[in-house]
């Protein structure tokens, strides 16, 4: 599907697409993501590829807002603060029409916009927070939810973190002020597929029991399938819940999902495919060569 | 200070819909008054400064007015990532307040000085950094920096400290302000350290040199205007900070002479040693140890003057 006959469904959204014709987005979102990471060299491949359904479901079903209007001012947030998947979201931002694809094609070495990581807002339509560094995203989704409460708005506020960024000890700083501040319009999604930049992320912090650990620290909790986009949207449809709880969504994923010789593989994490990988990750998928 | 700054932004932000006061589980008492009147936007953070920093840019994004407050350390260097990060990199209009300026606490150990602030903040792109010097100009401070579109960063002191200033000076960031004529020698200094400068000013007075004192109470952007004209009159600048001698105001001037063509000048620094300070003090008995008293500064100016300085300790 080209970029053009999915903006032409836009006005569809809001009576909501099909759980099908979500997975075939994700589809060609994993196969955009693949060739950019080819083209332009970017990493962080297997990391894109575990949070792709994620995006889509929020993007295209669950996130209040209007790519033809990106500041307007009671929009739904949503923080990429696992910044290193900003090829992931650059696909699907191109996808849900905050800007043309081809300005993705277009990407050039020098110079550009898209980097490794998500720029300022002021950059590029439809980023909330420029992020990179881990364990920033939340406290900066606390703070758009909380303006959220002072200006009397009924928007709400996604961060999407990996399970390595929960090492970082800012992320339980700022899910205790949550808690405290019963920020109900406040959603955690993690990205729980398994693995850090090095190493199994269980074995390099203690990580489990997580949605148990979202709960001791005040907030509501829920596991899911990270792939399940009926899953996703259903509990994304939960916020905010009525006890005033900030939510966190735990999403069981695979690193490198979609794409066989990817997937649970965390050589991905830092390699770029090659030609060949290309083309046999679209075959996978069901892409057009 | 600290009670004039509690003063100042109850005054101007109780009633702005777009201010919203963050503490790090301090100053208790101090801001009741804000808290009577705008409960919705003052939040205790608690004592999560990498948190409350990135909850400022948050709010910030969304439109907001955030005021960060808590002691200089844990508002600068505790959450310094964030503040680059989070506040300066997305030039979200957050006004960061650290209390404790220098040496103000430093009673309570190297952990509550700041002597390294100023170094660190100013080096962040699009900070301001601003360092009033009593009540009057912290208050002129405050308004300015809620006026100001992007990231600043206000240093103040702790209370109690002289009024430089018996009435308002005409204020705007970045424009020094003269604090008193002289023509044979200029001493500019920034925060708190200013009434120390002036009686430096009377000491040499009376040794016959007269002093131009000037306030600088925005460290970065640097009145450049100013010191064009200062080094083009004054055949030596002494520049006293309540901080190290490394980075702060002296070390911003130095590089801006490094960078003028036709500008020369001598140049004289007052500061803290590159240490930390292990013995603790009175701030008064901390500035005797660092040679930031008036006497001590009279003298040396008198020095590399090359006047006889003697006199002036009879």
């Amino acid at each position: 599907m080209s970029a053009a006959s999915v903006e032409s469904e836009r006005g569809g959204l809001a009576s909501g697409l099909p759980s099908a014709k979500l997975e075939d987005l994700a589809r060609q979102a994993r196969g955009r993501i693949v060739e950019y990471s080819h083209r332009t060299g970017t990493p962080h491949l297997g990391s894109c590829l575990s949070c792709v359904d994620v995006l889509i479901a929020l993007y295209f079903r669950s996130l209040r807002i209007d790519p033809s209007r990106p500041r307007e001012e009671a929009r739904d947030r949503f923080i990429l603060s696992k910044g290193h998947a900003a090829p992931a979201l650059y696909q699907v931002l191109a996808l849900r029409g905050f800007y043309p694809a081809a300005l993705l094609d277009e990407h050039a070495a020098e110079g550009t916009v898209f980097a490794d990581h998500p720029p300022t807002p002021d950059r590029l339509p439809g980023i909330e927070a420029a992020t990179g560094s881990l364990g920033h995203g939340l406290p900066m989704g606390v703070g758009m939810a909380l303006s959220a409460r002072i200006k009397r708005q009924g928007c709400r506020v996604f961060a999407l973190l990996s399970d390595g960024e929960c090492n970082e000890g800012a992320v339980w700083e700022a899910a205790m002020f949550a808690a405290a501040k019963q920020l109900g319009n406040l959603a955690v999604v993690v990205d729980f597929n398994k693995w850090q930049a090095t190493g199994r992320s269980e074995e390099v912090m203690a990580l489990r029991p997580l949605a148990d650990k979202w709960r001791a620290f005040g907030w509501s909790a829920c596991e899911v399938d990270g792939h399940s986009m009926d899953e996703l949207v259903r509990q994304f449809s939960r916020l905010p819940d009525g006890a005033g709880k900030p939510m966190a969504v735990v999403a069981h994923t695979v690193k490198g999902k979609g794409v066989s010789f990817m997937e649970d593989d965390n050589n991905w994490h830092y390699r770029i495919p090659t030609v060949q990988e290309v083309a046999a990750a679209k075959k996978e998928l069901g892409l057009p060569a | 200070m600290r009670n004039a700054f509690a003063e100042e932004i109850t005054s101007l932000g109780a009633d702005d819909p777009r201010v919203v006061l963050l503490s790090g589980d301090i100053g208790n008492r101090l801001f009741d008054e804000f808290k009577q009147r705008a409960q919705d936007r003052f939040y205790n953070c608690g004592v999560a400064e990498a948190n409350m920093m990135g909850v400022a840019a948050g709010l910030a994004l969304c439109g907001l007015r955030p005021v960060v407050y808590t002691i200089t350390p844990f508002a600068t260097t505790r959450c310094l990532e964030q503040i680059r990060v989070d506040v300066c990199y997305h030039k979200a209009p957050v006004l960061i307040v650290g209390t404790g300026a220098g040496l103000s606490y430093a009673q309570l150990g190297p952990t509550h000085h700041s002597c390294e602030d100023l170094a660190i903040l100013r080096t962040l792109p699009g900070m301001t950094v601003l360092a009033p010097c009593d009540a009057m100009e912290l208050r002129l401070c405050v308004r300015a920096a809620l006026e100001h579109d992007g990231p600043v960063y206000l240093r103040i002191g702790k209370k109690g400290e002289p009024l430089v200033h018996q009435q308002a000076p005409e204020f705007s960031i970045g424009k020094a302000i003269t604090v008193r004529a002289g023509t044979d020698v200029c001493m500019i200094g920034t925060g708190n350290i200013m009434p120390v400068l002036l009686e430096a000013a009377d000491t040499l007075e009376e040794r016959g040199v007269s002093a131009r004192v000037e306030s600088f109470h925005t460290v970065k952007p640097l009145d450049e205007e100013r010191l064009h004209v200062l080094f083009e009159v004054f055949a030596m600048v002494a520049v006293a900070e309540e901080h190290s001698r490394i980075g702060g105001l002296a070390g911003g001037i130095a590089e801006w002479l490094a960078r003028q063509e036709c500008v020369t000048g001598r140049m004289l620094s007052f500061g803290t040693a590159d240490e930390f300070m292990h013995e603790v003090g009175p701030q008064a008995w901390a500035r005797r140890k660092y040679g930031l008293t008036a006497e001590d500064i009279a003298t040396t100016v008198l020095e590399r003057l090359g006047r006889p300085s003697r006199a002036i300790r009879q």
